[in-house]
């Protein structure tokens, strides 16, 4: 282990002197590359989205926003069930982030600072619990989920979700905790803290960049999640199970609107807590 | 203040024993360092004291109180950690204030506190960046720091300085030395490091697989080492030792004869290299000198006594060459003389 326990990402080179300009000229063309490519299809998507019925269809297309209007989104979402199950998703999703991190960082962290026995067997069989295919699950799920009155709800679906999660929230959470010396809670019981203390004061802000990539992969399995939210619900469908459902009897800005919608909340939640992704302690986040 | 009672304490890693009934007490205010090489079972009695470790046996009583079963926090010390474990995401200010705070001292005494521990290590131009732009040596100084301001009665360092390059080692040790001297605090030192150990502590314990082999000043421990292991640890270069055969109450090395603590048995001669002096005629023990290497301050040469291998310093002055044999004068009373069998010393008679 390292004198400086967690790895940070250096930062960039800043001062424009130190880097030559043809090395500089390089590193700019290989972000507005990253950028285009990672932003133009989303903003294909949200032109198709916002432009309406005669937006989609119009060829050639234009590259610039032209009768732009929130009211074909509008449209969209007013659409019996879209909404609802935009919130199902939401609800399915943070519950998802909620028991993942809740189950997997403690199990992470039992990994990473006790030896215990058959602690190789449980890394395999947490591991494991993603080699069942869920479409052989699928029927023995469904009946036991009517059993427990879990059908039809996004808790049901956020339990299966939490399932898919689970693995790597451990081991991401695991590796985590290997990375905070053990000396920093042991400092921390000598100076006065219970464990608990120690972990709350110590550990827990070291962790937080780790444990927010470990929401976020939660989240958009969650979110992404259609086989098991399709057959695990039928009246409070998650937006992808619904989308699946209906968007291929829908016309084509309504798809553009669905895709569109199914973008931004993991957008809009990665730069949520992104200053935790990239954050250096010692040289504040920006 | 206190001072710490270590009774009989074992400790087990599965069929590995680690520590060995291990009994030692150190006195208020006391600066005793734990010396040995790795995996003696420093760093474990060490963490037994801190409360790190449980022991599998024995009692740890620090000021007269038991604190065998208690948690570190309720054992009333501090410890320096090997790699410092200053919190990275804590200012200095607030690293060194951890402690006070978890003793829910008030604002202004914290800062008291804190400014009187910084100024003591130099850091108080530090307090507010983050360990993250200290040096090495800066956060060394943190974690002491850290560890002075809660005032402790006992202060226990894990290998503090090994981190640390040569030089700043040497500074840091200095200052230390002076700074524990003026704090007063009983402080346990964990070292593989001799020098260290000799210029920090009032006693050193030796420890050698799991056992405490002596336990003395550092001279006494430099100079009539309990056992073989401590006389070849401790010494740069460690000290000699020569099989011989006493007969008699005496030895015979080449045609010196030396009186011996036994009559007739199978014995190691202990010779300090700085013990030996060349005898301006040749006469005394014979050494066959084989690699002189000129040192500065003195020469050390390399050779060898009756076959056997043995390091002899002189003064820088003296004319030696490779391949000479010249004669030792020793002074019988700086001997020490080692049971073959049990690898223990002689009582001197």
């Amino acid at each position: 282990m390292t004198a400086t326990g967690i790895t940070t990402p250096r930062p960039a080179p800043t001062s424009g002197i130190a880097v030559p300009s043809a090395r500089r000229f390089l590193l700019w063309t290989g972000i507005v590359v990253l950028l285009i490519w990672v932003l133009l299809p989303i903003y294909f998507v949200a032109l198709g989205a916002f432009g309406g019925r005669l937006g989609v269809f119009r060829w050639p297309k234009s590259i610039w926003p032209t009768d732009v209007s929130v009211a074909p989104m509008m449209q969209f979402l007013g659409i019996e069930g879209v909404f609802s199950a935009l919130i199902n998703s939401l609800i399915a999703a943070g519950l998802t982030v909620l028991f993942s991190v809740l189950l997997g960082a403690p199990a992470g962290y039992a990994l990473a600072r006790y030896a215990f026995r058959g602690q190789t067997a449980f890394r395999l069989m947490v591991l494991l619990t993603r080699a069942f295919p869920l479409a052989i699950l699928a029927l023995p799920l469904t009946v036991s989920f009517i059993r427990f009155g879990l059908y039809d709800t996004p808790f049901g679906v956020s339990l299966i979700h939490t399932v898919l999660a689970l693995p790597f929230a451990v081991l991401v959470t695991q590796s985590l905790f290997m990375g905070i010396p053990r000396e920093y809670e042991e400092a921390a019981w000598v100076f006065g803290c219970t464990r608990l203390q120690a972990f709350m004061k110590v550990v827990l802000p070291l962790a937080l960049p780790g444990l927010a990539a470990t929401a976020i992969f939660a989240f958009v399995i969650s979110w992404n999640e259609v086989f098991a939210a399709s057959i695990l619900t039928v009246r409070e469908r998650t937006l992808t199970a619904y989308l699946l459902k209906v968007l291929s009897e829908s016309p084509l800005h309504y798809r553009f609107a669905g895709g569109f919608i199914l973008i931004i909340p993991s957008v809009l939640f990665i730069f949520a807590v992104r200053r935790y992704l990239f954050a250096v302690w010692g040289i504040a986040s920006k | 203040m206190a001072d710490i009672v270590i009774d009989r304490v074992a400790k087990s890693f599965g069929d590995f024993q680690a520590l060995k009934e291990v009994s030692l007490s150190v006195g208020d205010g006391e600066f005793v360092a734990l010396l040995g090489p790795s995996g003696c079972g420093k760093t474990t009695l060490l963490r037994i004291i801190a409360g790190l470790e449980t022991q599998s046996s024995g009692r740890v009583v620090i000021g007269g109180r038991d604190v065998s079963g208690l948690a570190p926090r309720e054992r009333g010390l501090a410890m320096v950690f090997q790699n410092y474990a200053v919190f990275p995401h804590m200012t200095v200010f607030e690293n060194i204030a951890f402690g006070l705070r978890m003793q829910k001292v008030g604002q202004v005494e914290v800062k008291r506190q804190v400014d009187r521990a910084a100024a003591l290590l130099h850091i108080d131009q530090y307090l507010d960046r983050y360990p993250a732009k200290l040096s090495g040596g800066q956060r060394q100084r943190v974690a002491v720091a850290r560890a002075l301001a809660v005032q402790p009665a006992v202060l226990l360092m894990d290998e503090p300085l090994s981190n640390l390059d040569a030089l700043l080692r040497l500074e840091m040790r200095t200052e230390l030395k002076a700074v524990l001297r003026e704090a007063g605090t009983t402080t346990i030192y964990v070292t593989h490091d001799q020098t260290e150990a000799m210029g920090l502590a009032d006693r050193i314990a030796v420890m050698y697989g799991g056992r405490i082999d002596q336990i003395g000043t550092p001279l006494e421990v430099y100079a009539t080492p309990a056992t073989r292991f401590v006389g070849g640890f401790i010494g740069n270069p460690p000290m000699n030792f020569i099989k011989v055969k006493a007969s008699g109450g005496q030895i015979r090395v080449g045609s010196a004869s030396l009186p011996a603590p036994v009559r007739d048995a199978e014995i190691d001669l202990g010779l300090r290299g700085e013990d030996a002096a060349l005898s301006a005629d040749g006469s005394g023990i014979p050494f066959d000198v084989r690699v002189v290497e000129p040192m500065g301050s003195h020469l050390l040469l390399t050779g060898a006594i009756e076959g056997q291998l043995a390091r002899i310093v002189t003064p820088p002055t003296a004319r030696v060459q490779a391949g000479e044999r010249v004669g030792l004068t020793v002074d019988p009373s700086r001997l020490t003389w080692i049971d073959a069998a049990t690898g223990r010393a002689i009582a001197r008679t």
